[in-house]
């Protein structure tokens, strides 16, 4: 039988060295390029069945004495429970040029009620530092973070070091391993990091490959009724996505305010591109037909510098982030966002923007005032601010 | 002495591929000096020494670990066993001072000559404080009664008293007060008319009076005209200061004093504070760490607690000041050390004079804080062999503070994260004289100012690095206050002091940097921008011919030249400093722990990663 979905492959950017110095000094850039391939479980069953087919399919991704990376995005135990139920993973013996690798990653109801108990700590004004420190911990939500982050960075690893090609599965194909293989795009493609690459990122890697947007972001942390289906596997992404502007600040072309947009819009939107489970409830909803698109309006040319961040300084190399625990911080702006004011941090990041766009196209603004001096000699100096 | 073994190597203690550089050691008289095979120096000040350890032998060599009061801790392996017990043997000895004059302050020597160094004492000017702060005034005086210390030896000669309080008053209160320190003025604030005063704690045991000591306090709240009453800070834990009765000391009784408002803001005391930050160390010194074990560490430690609670007691003093006009008292036992980090912070809090750099130079070098008279800081940080309950990290906690006060108010500081680092730096170096001594007179004991030279001439020299470009002036006008958010999630914990050093956790890319660049930039093209303007000007005005096109001058961005002044040569600069505007970029997959499976991978890591000089250059 074969597996659940079919793998969507994803041909890696090569693999290169980074920008300058200039390569003569270095040797030109290898061009040989990986995949990152993502899917749902092998339906191996409690028999062992076996799929030609995809033993095929996973072949023929590998050269001869090439290797692959299998990373399981659940426990190895998790992993051979399922085949009680149907599932399973690849065996040894069917995939051999293939090495598999477990790195559980917390899905589903747990994950949901980690997103809860912070909320809940964070609401708690009058918490003492025992308390608040006792809670951080036990929601484990940084954990959380932590781990998504080094298996993207793992499977990053693969890619760009071991340059070996990469197939990422959990049980279903739609939360932890989207998680991933998104993330571990923006970790290794500077395209990626532009505004328009991380939107086409989206689209690909959640929307249209079927993260059940409808199912996961359905109530948030403050309703009452626990849905069963319910997970923010998106926004954990968004939360990883924020650690590495952290920690390479002029890395990526979008703010912090894209991702606060995107969370609210996948929770509740006037637009319809976080509608619905997958591209087939798409169609059939008629969602292209009928709603507009997120995308259309953050592009607008006045809405689109909102967005962007004025470090932005085009990145090429790959960037490894720390996931230290010292490192991985708590997402202020977006847990803190309704509790405390963040009026001298807002009025900080605008002064930073005026510094840097200030010097921005010195050039224009400098050669115009220039260019008026000589054709008016009479024309005062204008104040630049 | 010099003393120097090769083929050491040093480890990077947070990077997962156990690469190591490998270079020479070298002892001089007063630092260790590494230097590896791409001619790298660091240098390690023996005065900075907090620990060294030999740990046993491995088939490397022999490691010794050397653990800093900077927070710094280097790995070493030394080849041969010999030479390892000898430099463990020399370090102890060198990191160790029985006496002042063998202190590194005595024999540096930054070329300057005598009417500099002078010069450098006399850089900020102790009454001109008093003065903008505005006193002596109708209500306050300037006494002389213990200008030969003989009322209290750990108190100055110029202290600030009440005008009503008269000599006989001074004195009756002093021998009520733990070791002589009678209250006085720490800071006046002029708009309100009110201040903060500091003191220990009173003898009272469970029921001895003191009417001079009484008397002394209404002179102190009848110098406030604004207000009746006044706030007692008591800054330690009640049940410690009901201890303290059966000893004899104790708190002040609200029924005896009259126009007294009695609080208890519980500060944990000096023993406390040291193992808390001893328990922090073990949690940031611990490789491979889970979340779960950091919070849980951070928590046990109890560290974020203490330094919550420090800006909470300073928070409220700060309220009573400028909400309610009431002068406030402050005590702990002693007068040292928590009473001084609350003092401190409320001045900080409601003087924005004190968040310029020059301010709080200022700030630092009074007589109400820190070094003149008020507080043992010299055995606090155990420059001397001396006892070590006595080390304790209040001057730490109260950086720790402040820094916390800069990120919330991003602008409201003139000085930046790297200012507090440096001061603290050089509180623990003993390189300058301006932390020695435990008071005033031992102060006058130990010739500072003949035989030592002062810091700050050199860190104003070096402002440039210390000024923090977000920086607005107008943020909060002359004496307005600010107003910290102390919930509990408002503190976070201070990477960058206590992994000064650990580059690889370090945010990758320098924002700081950049836009301190940028903000050079700026000014050097709107200067450019001028004089071409006024060239242009001069030119139309003379000739009547060619239009000439004068191309803009290509911008050359100022890189942030710092020459290296002598007091900081050779320490590795705490922002990686270079001609791009971005500093590290990428950095290196084995310098983190994403998995266990490292050993599966075979690919060798590229031979040269540099990270801190701009690119990384990686062999394919």
């Amino acid at each position: 039988k074969v597996s659940a979905s079919a793998a969507s492959a994803w041909p890696s950017a090569p693999s290169r060295c980074p920008g300058s110095p200039p390569p003569s000094s270095g040797c030109p850039p290898p061009l040989a390029p990986q995949a990152m391939l993502r899917s749902s479980q092998p339906l191996t069953g409690p028999n062992r069945k076996r799929c030609r087919e995809d033993e095929v399919l996973l072949g023929t991704v590998l050269d001869e004495g090439e290797r692959g990376f299998i990373i399981d995005t659940r426990s190895a135990q998790a992993a051979k429970q399922a085949r009680m139920t149907g599932g399973g993973t690849e065996p040894k013996s069917s995939y051999p040029q293939w090495r598999r690798l477990h790195r559980p990653l917390e899905r589903g109801r747990q994950l949901q009620e980690s997103f809860i108990k912070l909320v809940d700590a964070c609401n708690d004004t009058t918490i003492n530092m025992d308390r608040w420190l006792n809670r951080l911990e036990s929601c484990r939500w940084l954990s959380h973070v932590k781990a998504a982050l080094s298996t993207a960075c793992l499977a990053a690893q693969c890619m760009d070091r071991e340059e070996a090609n990469v197939l990422v599965h959990g049980a279903e194909g739609t939360d932890t391993t989207l998680l991933v293989t998104a993330l571990a795009q923006v970790i290794l493609d500077p395209s990626c990091r532009t505004l328009a690459g991380f939107q086409g990122l989206l689209e690909r890697e959640w929307i249209e490959a079927g993260h059940p947007f409808h199912l996961r972001c359905a109530h948030s942390a403050y309703s009452h009724a626990r849905l069963k289906q319910e997970a923010p596997l998106f926004l954990l992404f968004l939360d990883c996505v924020w650690q590495l502007s952290r920690q390479f600040p002029f890395s990526l072309e979008f703010s912090e305010r894209l991702l606060l947009t995107l969370f609210d819009n996948a929770y509740a939107s006037a637009y319809g591109t976080f509608l619905c489970n997958n591209e087939k409830e798409r169609c059939l909803c008629k969602v292209k037909e009928n709603t507009h698109s997120l995308w259309a309006w953050l592009n607008q040319p006045g809405e689109r510098q909102k967005y962007l961040n004025p470090l932005y300084s085009p990145n090429a190399l790959v960037i490894w982030p720390s996931v230290e625990p010292q490192s991985i911080q708590l997402w202020q702006g977006l847990f803190f966002r309704w509790i405390r004011s963040s009026q001298y941090l807002d009025e900080a990041w605008a002064e930073i923007q005026w510094l840097v766009e200030g010097s921005e196209p010195p050039k224009d603004s400098a050669g115009n005032r220039l260019s008026r001096s000589l054709s008016d000699p009479t024309a005062r100096p204008e104040n630049a601010r | 002495m010099k003393h120097d073994v090769e083929q050491v190597k040093l480890l990077d203690r947070f990077s997962t591929s156990n690469k190591s550089l490998t270079g020479t050691l070298y002892l001089t008289a007063t630092h260790l000096l590494f230097i590896d095979s791409s001619q790298r120096e660091t240098w390690i000040l023996h005065h900075h020494i907090a620990a060294v350890e030999k740990l046993p032998l491995t088939t490397s060599g022999c490691p010794l670990v050397i653990q800093c009061k900077n927070f710094r801790t280097v790995h070493f392996v030394v080849p041969r066993e010999r030479d390892c017990h000898d430099i463990y043997n020399s370090l102890l000895q060198l990191s160790r001072t029985a006496k002042y004059e063998e202190l590194y302050a005595f024999s540096y020597n930054p070329k300057q000559n005598e009417s500099e160094q002078v010069k450098g004492w006399q850089l900020i000017d102790l009454t001109e404080e008093y003065k903008r702060m505005g006193v002596p005034n109708s209500n306050w005086q300037l006494s002389d009664a213990n200008r030969d210390y003989k009322i209290c030896e750990t108190y100055p000669k110029e202290l600030y008293v009440p005008r009503t309080a008269s000599k006989p008053i001074i004195v009756g209160s002093s021998k009520f007060r733990s070791k002589g320190r009678f209250p006085v003025l720490s800071y006046y604030h002029k708009n309100k008319e009110a201040a903060i005063c500091r003191c220990s704690q009173p003898l009272s045991g469970f029921s001895a009076r003191c009417l001079e000591d009484e008397h002394m306090l209404q002179a102190i709240s009848k110098a406030n005209p604004s207000n009746r009453y006044m706030y007692v800070m008591d800054t330690r834990p009640k049940l410690n200061a009901m201890a303290n009765r059966a000893a004899g000391k104790g708190y002040e009784n609200e029924d005896n004093y009259s126009n007294i408002r009695f609080q208890f803001v519980g500060i944990e005391n000096i023993h406390v504070m040291r193992s808390s930050l001893q328990k922090l160390l073990e949690v940031s010194g611990t490789k491979g760490l889970s979340v779960n074990d950091f919070l849980s560490g951070l928590e046990n430690s109890g560290w974020l607690r203490h330094i919550k609670a420090v800006l909470d007691a300073a928070v409220f003093l700060v309220k009573a000041i400028a909400v309610e006009s009431a002068s406030v008292l402050v005590h702990c036992s002693d007068g040292w050390d928590r009473t001084s980090q609350v003092c401190s912070l409320g001045a900080l809090l409601l003087d924005s004079y004190y968040r310029t750099i020059r301010g709080f130079m200022t700030f630092l070098i009074s007589n109400l804080n820190w070094f003149q008279s008020v507080h043992g800081i010299f055995f606090r940080c155990c420059q001397l062999d001396g006892d070590p309950k006595e080390i304790s990290p209040v001057f730490t906690q109260f950086l720790e503070s402040v820094w916390n006060l800069t990120e919330q108010f991003p602008q409201a500081f003139e000085y930046n994260e790297a200012f507090l680092l440096q001061i603290h730096e050089h509180v623990h170096s003993c390189q300058f004289g301006n932390f020695l001594g435990n008071c005033q007179k031992e102060r006058e004991e130990l010739k500072l100012k003949e035989k030592t030279y002062s810091l700050w001439p050199f860190l104003l020299d070096e402002q440039k690095r210390y000024q923090n470009p977000l920086y607005n002036p107008d943020f909060s006008p002359e004496l307005t206050l600010l107003e910290p958010n102390t919930v509990s999630f408002n503190f976070k914990f201070w990477r960058n002091m206590y992994h000064q050093f650990d580059r690889s956790m370090h945010p990758r890319q320098s924002v700081f940097n950049l836009i301190m660049n940028m903000s050079e930039q700026n000014k050097q093209l709107e200067q450019d921008i001028k004089e071409l303007e006024a060239k242009i000007k001069q030119r139309n005005g003379q000739s009547d011919a060619l239009p000439v096109k004068e191309q803009q001058q290509p911008a050359h961005p100022a890189p942030l030249a710092l020459k290296t002044p002598p007091c900081f040569k050779k320490e590795q600069p705490l922002i990686p400093v270079n001609d791009a505007v971005r500093t590290i970029e990428g950095s290196n997959a084995a310098d983190n722990r994403y998995s266990e499976f490292v050993a599966e991978f075979s690919k060798a890591e590229p031979a040269v990663v540099s990270l801190e000089y701009g690119v990384a250059r990686m062999t394919c």
